[in-house]
């Protein structure tokens, strides 16, 4: 079974993001394997195990995102792609995904992976876009794969109120919940490993895209501050905090 | 006149209300028309065309039901060839951000997903950074595509009515390959989250699932609803119906008492329209006291008893 899974390399989610003019400031700053995406390598390398087969880390962005492939590698995958091309900077997801696409095309695969969002910009439209392109059906929102064999999968999709059981054909791709497994972690082994696997550095003309097909169309306008909700009172808990919340329900009339 | 298309949900036969936000937003905009595909659309149309749709374009056909988003997208991109709309406004739900995911790729047009705002019939507006930046963007592609989040327009009824249009498109066999076979209900009690006046909600500060039922006590006596963060869903504390935030349910109460929430984005996207918030945390640096009306730092453990107390006393 020949597995692809999409991951991105991401300012660190845990350091307050800036701008660099309209768009998000990646250069200087920290950047890993998108947390979202660990639960696609863990779910790809499930079903190897499974299964037997391959699994292939593609990722878009800059030369620093080849830490981000590197990571899934050294959890188990077997090999990366990275496109990277200075014309891809910027990229919406309709780019992202007509790149991603030709990057995927090259190989037959049997499954696409990829988090239900990405933690930087979490629209969850890309992987919908991708599987249009590819030409295969999708299911995102994963939070239980059930079974896959050569031709079929069987996953839980979560919804609004609950679940529902879906039946895909293969190919197709998938998104997956954070609730879908436990990654794990790189060991010392893997990391060594990682070291060794081929990830493959491609640009645009390598995919056959010109410059016209990765043409950013969409465009900021403008950014302004939003009118900022006001901190209230913040206080130490003395032991008169539950008064002093009763209080205010009262004073809002929920009691 | 510009033609603005809003894409209607319905879900079991019934009409998702968020449609309708969309089309009170519609009506300022241009000429309005609906889409609604699958079993009770032509039920849906009557309430979309009090709403503001001149014309429905709607099928009952049950492959809209049965598959997931590939009978949809093929199906809106004969419509647009045939009618041409300008601008399509789609909820951002599971189902509808699949399917104008795959529009794009069918009509070129770029996505804009998470808008909180539509401008003109070519400009739409996004909130970034936990709702600290708004951003204006360009809509580009022909029609425009745009998904709204949820609670973005307070829906009113215009008084009009539909003409309802049938759709007549041929699904072919390789749009049915993502089937669903089962469907889980997974409801809570109480009032429904998302039309609560009062939500109370938990996250990982609560240190153990089984905590979570002095929320349940508490929502109770504040004749509120119980939520969660995705933390505590993904960990399997509570069922994924009461997530609240960019993944989940967006909640615009009166009051929302956050417990042992820090405030990620993820989270705050789905409650700070909230009128007024409570947070309680052990964490004086935690984000959601930025925006909180009344912040206590201490054990939530310690102060949700204490506080179910109070409330008894004062409400007698």
């Amino acid at each position: 079974m020949n597995i692809v899974v999409c991951v991105k390399h991401i300012p660190d989610p845990n350091v307050p993001p800036e701008m660099d003019g309209d768009r998000l400031k990646r250069q200087g700053v920290q950047g890993v394997l998108d947390p979202g995406d660990e639960f696609g390598v863990e779910a790809a390398l499930q079903l190897k195990e499974a299964n037997g087969g391959e699994v292939t880390l593609v990722s878009m962005g800059p030369e620093a995102a080849r830490e981000a492939v590197t990571r899934g590698l050294s959890m188990g995958a077997d090999k990366g792609i990275l496109i990277s091309d200075d014309a891809l900077a910027g990229a919406d997801a309709l780019v992202t995904a007509r790149v991603l696409a030709a990057a995927i095309k090259r190989n037959e695969f049997d499954l696409v992976i990829a988090g239900v969002e990405s933690t930087d910009g979490y629209t969850g439209t890309m992987p919908g876009t991708l599987a249009e392109f590819l030409g295969v059906p999708q299911v995102t929102f994963v939070k239980t794969v059930e079974s896959v064999d050569g031709s079929t999968a069987k996953v839980d999709r979560q919804t609004a109120t609950g679940y529902h059981v879906v039946e895909c054909s293969l190919p197709a791709v998938l998104t997956v919940t954070a609730g879908v497994n436990e990654p794990r972690y790189a060991s010392f082994k893997g990391i060594m490993a990682a070291k060794k696997k081929p990830l493959e550095q491609v640009s645009l003309g390598d995919l056959g895209l010109s410059g016209d097909d990765v043409a950013i169309k969409q465009k900021i306008a403008q950014i302004t501050p939003a009118e900022e909700r006001k901190a209230g009172e913040v206080f130490e808990d003395d032991g008169t905090g539950a008064a002093k919340i009763a209080d205010f329900l009262k004073e809002a009339k929920v009691i | 006149m510009s033609k603005i298309w809003v894409y209607a949900e319905v879900h079991e036969g019934k009409l998702d209300p968020a449609a309708l936000e969309l089309l009170t937003k519609a009506r300022d905009l241009g000429d309005t028309e609906a889409v609604v595909l699958g079993a009770g659309a032509k039920e849906a149309a009557t309430t979309l065309g009090e709403y503001g749709a001149s014309v429905v374009h709607a099928s009952e056909d049950t492959t809209y039901d049965d598959y997931i988003a590939q009978p949809h997208a093929h199906a809106l991109n004969e419509l647009i060839s045939q009618h041409s709309p300008d601008l399509i406004l789609f909820p951002n739900t599971y189902d509808a951000r699949d399917i104008a995911g795959r529009l794009s790729a069918k009509t070129g047009s770029t996505l804009m997903g998470n808008a909180t705002d539509v401008l003109s019939v070519d400009k739409a507006q996004t909130a970034i950074f936990g709702g600290t930046q708004l951003v204006d963007v360009d809509l580009e592609g022909s029609p425009k595509l745009v998904l709204v989040r949820p609670k973005s327009f307070e829906p009113s009824a215009s008084g009009g009515s539909a003409t309802v249009q049938d759709v007549t498109v041929d699904l072919p066999e390789d749009v049915k390959k993502a089937k669903r076979v089962e469907r889980h209900e997974e409801q809570s009690s109480g009032p429904k989250l998302d039309a609560a006046a009062v939500v109370v909600s938990g996250g990982r500060g609560l240190q153990e699932p089984d905590n979570f039922k002095l929320l349940d006590e508490l929502a109770s006596l504040l004749g509120g609803a119980v939520g969660a963060t995705r933390a505590v869903v993904d960990a399997g504390w509570v069922p994924y119906a009461m997530q609240i935030g960019q993944t989940g349910i967006t909640v615009k109460p009166g009051v929302y008492i956050a417990v042992g929430i820090s405030g990620a984005t993820q989270h705050m996207v789905g409650m700070k329209g909230a009128k007024k918030i409570i947070a309680i945390n052990k964490d004086e640096e935690a984000p959601i006291f930025s925006i909180a009306d009344i912040g206590v730092v201490g054990d939530a453990l310690k102060i949700v008893p204490q506080l179910i107390e109070e409330v008894k006393n004062r409400k007698g």
